[in-house]
C-alpha cells in the first residue's frame, strides 16, 4: 500500500465513528437503562414483570392503546386523503415558478410552535369559538356544538400537522416521476383517470409508505396535541406515560408502557418496510 | 414475587446522573446557593428576589407536582443536593420515614401566628419534632362562574352530578383532592377513606364525569373555567379564581355544605443539607409577612398564607376570602391520606374514571 499512513478501510470507520458514538450514548444506553428499569418494581427495587403485566390486565391500562391505535389511524387515512390532492395540484397544476412559493405557503403553520398550534386549535373550536359562533351566526344550530376536548379536536390537531408533512414526501415523490410514465400509458390508449390509478398512484405508494410511516411515529408518540385538545376525557399512550411519571414517580411502569409503544411502532415499521420492498421489486 | 436485580445498581447511577445534571440545569448550582425543589408558586420572580438580594445568595429551582414525583427526584440525587422543599402537609412523614427532613427549630418560627387549623401537627410532627411548617393552604372544592349557574346550588355537592348542570362542568385532574370530594359527597371523612370505600368512591366519580366536559391539568381547567368553556370547576377554589379576580370578577368559590378538601402545602428542610443555615433563613423567609404575602399571590397560583399577619392588602385579603377563613376551615377536611398500596389503587381508580366514556 502507499506509504501514506493509515489503511483505506479505516476512514469510512472514521466518518461513521461520530455518529455510531452519538447512536450509542443517546440512544442505545437510554434505551437498556429503560428496559431495565421496566423490569425493576417501583417499591423495593427488585426484579419483576408485573409492570407489564398491569398493561395486559387492566383494561383502562390497554384502553389507552387501543385509543392511540384508533387516533393514529384516523389520522392517518384523513392526512393522506387531504394531502395527496393537495401535493398532486401543487406538482401538476402549480406553474413552475410558482411551486417553491406554494410550497412554502403550504408549511406555513410549521414555522409556529407546536404548543402554540394546538392552543389556536382549542379557541377556534371552545364553545365560544369561531366555528360555533359562526354557526350560531348563521342560524345553522341553536346551542354550541362540543368541538373541543373531544377525540375530534384532537383528531383536527393532529391533522392540520400531518397534512404538511404528507403534502412534502407526496410532493417530492410525485415530482421525481418521469412524464415518460405518462406518454407512455397515454400512447398505449389509457386515459387521465386510468393513467392516474394504474401508473401514478402506485409509483407515488413509496412516498405516501414514507409519509404514512411517519405520520403514525410521530403522532402514537405524541402527549401534547391529545393534553390541550382531548381535555382527558380519553387517555392515549403518552398520557398514560406521562400519568406514571408525574404523579407517583413510578419510572419502571412508565418504561414498560413506553418500552409496549415501541414495540407497536418497530411493528408498523417493520410492515411498511416489507410492502415497500415488495413495491419495489 | 420479587428478587434482587443485578443491574439495579446501574440504574441508580444513572438516575443519580440524570438528577445530576437536572440539578445544574436547574442554574449553575454552587455550594453556597440554595437549592430548592419546588411547586411553581415559589419560582416567581417576586419571590425569590427579595430574598436573594437580602442575603446574597442564588436560589436554584426545580420544580415538581405531586409528592411522589418529588421525591423520586430526591432518590435519584445525591445526599445534600437539596436544601429545602414544598410538600403536601400529609405527606411530611413520608419523607420522615425515608429519612429525608430535619427538625425545624420552633423557637425561630412564627408558628404563634399561624392559623391553628392548618399546623397539621398530626402530619407536621413525627415523634415529637416538627419537620414540616405549613406556609399556604387553600381549598379544593367548586369553583364557579356566578353570572353563569345558581350560586345556592354550589352550596351542595349534590349538584355536581345532577343533570342541570350535565356539559358545563370540569374536573380538576388530580386524584387525591376529587375524590376527597367525592367522599364528602357520599358521607364519608376524607380521613376515614379505605379500599372498602373504593367501589362507592368510583360510582360517585363516574357520575361526575358523565357530567363533565372536560378532566385538566391546573391552566386547562383554569381557562376552560376564564373562557367560559364550562360554568363549574370541581377542585377549584381561591387558587382558580383569586388569581383572575381582577380579569373576572365572576369567578368564585362556594365552600358546600357536605364540606370542602383541606389543601396545605409544607416547607420542610434536608437533613443532609449543605447550607442549613441559608435554609432556614429561607423558611423563615416565606413564613414572614411579606414572604407570605408574596407567596399568597404567586402569579402562578394564589393561595391563603398560612401565617394570620401575612402582610396583604385589603383588596388582596377581600379575593382570598381572609375575613371568612375561620368558618371554612371548620367545615373543611384533609386531603386523603392513602397508605402506597391504597394511593396505587386510587390511582388505578382515576385512570378508569378518566377511560370512562
Amino acid at each position: 500500500m502507499s506509504g501514506s499512513g493509515g489503511s483505506p478501510r479505516a476512514l469510512p470507520w472514521a466518518l461513521v465513528t461520530p455518529a455510531l458514538a452519538w447512536t450509542l450514548l443517546f440512544f442505545v444506553l437510554p434505551f437498556v437503562a429503560m428496559g431495565l428499569s421496566s423490569l425493576t418494581a417501583h417499591e423495593g427495587g427488585g426484579f419483576t414483570l408485573t409492570n407489564y403485566s398491569q398493561f395486559f390486565t387492566d383494561p383502562s391500562y390497554w384502553r389507552a392503546m387501543v385509543n392511540s391505535l384508533q387516533v393514529t389511524a384516523i389520522v392517518t387515512v384523513i392526512s393522506i386523503a387531504l394531502a395527496y390532492p393537495f401535493a398532486w395540484i401543487l406538482a401538476e397544476q402549480v406553474p413552475e415558478r410558482w411551486q417553491r412559493l406554494a410550497l412554502m405557503l403550504a408549511v406555513l403553520p410549521f414555522w409556529t410552535s407546536y404548543v402554540v398550534r394546538s392552543y389556536s386549535w382549542l379557541l377556534v373550536l371552545a364553545q365560544n369559538g369561531v366555528i360555533n359562533r359562526a354557526l350560531t351566526g348563521i342560524g345553522l344550530i341553536a346551542e354550541p356544538l362540543q368541538l373541543a376536548n373531544t377525540r375530534f379536536a384532537t383528531v383536527t390537531g393532529f391533522v392540520h400537522f400531518f397534512v404538511m408533512l404528507l403534502t412534502l414526501t407526496i410532493f417530492a415523490n410525485l415530482k421525481q416521476l418521469s412524464p415518460s410514465y405518462r406518454k407512455a400509458a397515454a400512447d398505449l390508449g389509457a386515459g387521465p383517470v386510468r393513467t392516474f390509478l394504474h401508473v401514478v398512484l402506485p409509483l407515488t405508494l413509496p412516498g405516501i409508505m414514507v409519509g404514512a410511516f411517519l405520520t403514525f411515529v410521530l403522532c402514537i408518540g405524541d402527549y401534547i396535541t391529545p393534553q390541550i385538545l382531548g381535555g382527558n376525557n380519553e387517555l392515549l399512550m403518552p398520557q398514560l406515560v406521562m400519568m406514571q411519571i408525574g404523579r407517583r414517580g413510578d419510572f419502571p411502569l412508565a418504561s414498560a408502557l413506553s418500552i409496549i409503544l415501541m414495540a407497536v411502532v418497530t411493528v408498523a415499521y417493520l410492515a411498511c418496510a416489507r410492502w415497500l420492498k415488495i413495491e419495489r421489486a | 414475587m420479587t428478587v434482587r436485580n443485578p443491574l439495579s445498581s446501574l440504574k441508580s447511577r444513572l438516575g443519580a446522573a440524570c438528577a445530576a445534571v437536572a440539578l445544574l440545569a436547574a442554574g449553575g448550582a454552587q455550594a453556597a446557593d440554595l437549592n430548592a425543589l419546588i411547586w411553581c408558586d415559589h419560582s416567581d420572580p417576586a419571590l425569590l428576589q427579595p430574598f436573594e438580594e437580602a442575603n446574597n445568595v442564588k436560589v436554584n429551582v426545580k420544580e415538581f407536582e405531586g409528592t411522589g414525583a418529588g421525591l423520586a427526584i430526591v432518590d435519584q440525587s445525591q445526599p445534600g443536593d437539596w436544601d429545602v422543599m414544598v410538600i403536601d402537609s400529609i405527606d411530611v412523614p413520608r419523607g420522615v420515614e425515608k429519612g429525608l427532613f430535619e427538625p425545624l427549630p420552633e423557637d425561630k418560627l412564627p408558628f404563634a401566628d399561624l392559623f391553628p387549623e392548618v399546623k397539621m401537627d398530626k402530619s407536621t410532627v413525627v415523634d415529637g419534632k416538627r419537620y414540616g411548617i405549613t406556609e399556604k393552604f387553600g381549598y379544593n372544592t367548586i369553583g364557579f362562574n356566578k353570572t353563569k349557574v345558581d350560586p345556592a346550588d354550589m352550596q351542595s355537592l349534590a349538584s355536581l352530578t345532577s343533570d342541570k348542570y350535565k356539559g358545563k362542568i370540569a374536573i380538576y385532574d388530580y386524584y387525591l383532592p376529587v375524590i376527597g370530594m367525592a367522599a364528602l359527597a357520599i358521607g364519608k371523612k376524607t380521613a376515614d377513606l379505605t379500599e372498602a370505600d373504593l367501589p362507592a368512591l368510583k360510582a360517585e366519580l363516574l357520575k361526575m364525569k358523565a357530567n363533565a366536559k372536560l378532566v385538566g391539568e391546573v391552566t386547562a381547567s383554569q381557562t376552560a373555567l376564564a373562557t367560559g368553556e364550562v360554568d363549574v370547576l370541581v377542585g377549584g377554589g381561591e387558587w382558580v379564581t383569586a388569581g383572575l379576580a381582577k380579569e373576572n370578577p365572576a369567578l368564585d368559590f362556594s365552600i358546600p355544605k357536605e364540606g370542602a378538601v383541606l389543601w396545605s402545602q409544607s416547607l420542610a428542610m434536608f437533613k443532609d443539607s449543605k447550607n442549613k443555615d441559608m435554609a432556614l433563613k429561607f423558611i423563615q423567609y416565606i413564613l414572614s409577612p411579606e414572604g407570605q404575602a408574596r407567596l399568597a399571590t404567586s402569579s402562578c397560583y394564589w393561595g391563603m398564607p398560612s401565617n394570620k399577619k401575612a402582610a396583604l392588602t385589603d383588596e388582596q385579603k377581600k379575593i382570598l376570602r381572609f375575613d371568612e377563613q375561620p368558618g371554612f376551615l371548620a367545615r373543611a377536611q384533609a386531603y386523603p391520606a392513602p397508605n402506597a398500596d391504597l394511593d396505587k389503587k386510587m390511582q388505578d381508580m382515576w385512570t378508569e374514571m378518566l377511560q370512562a366514556q
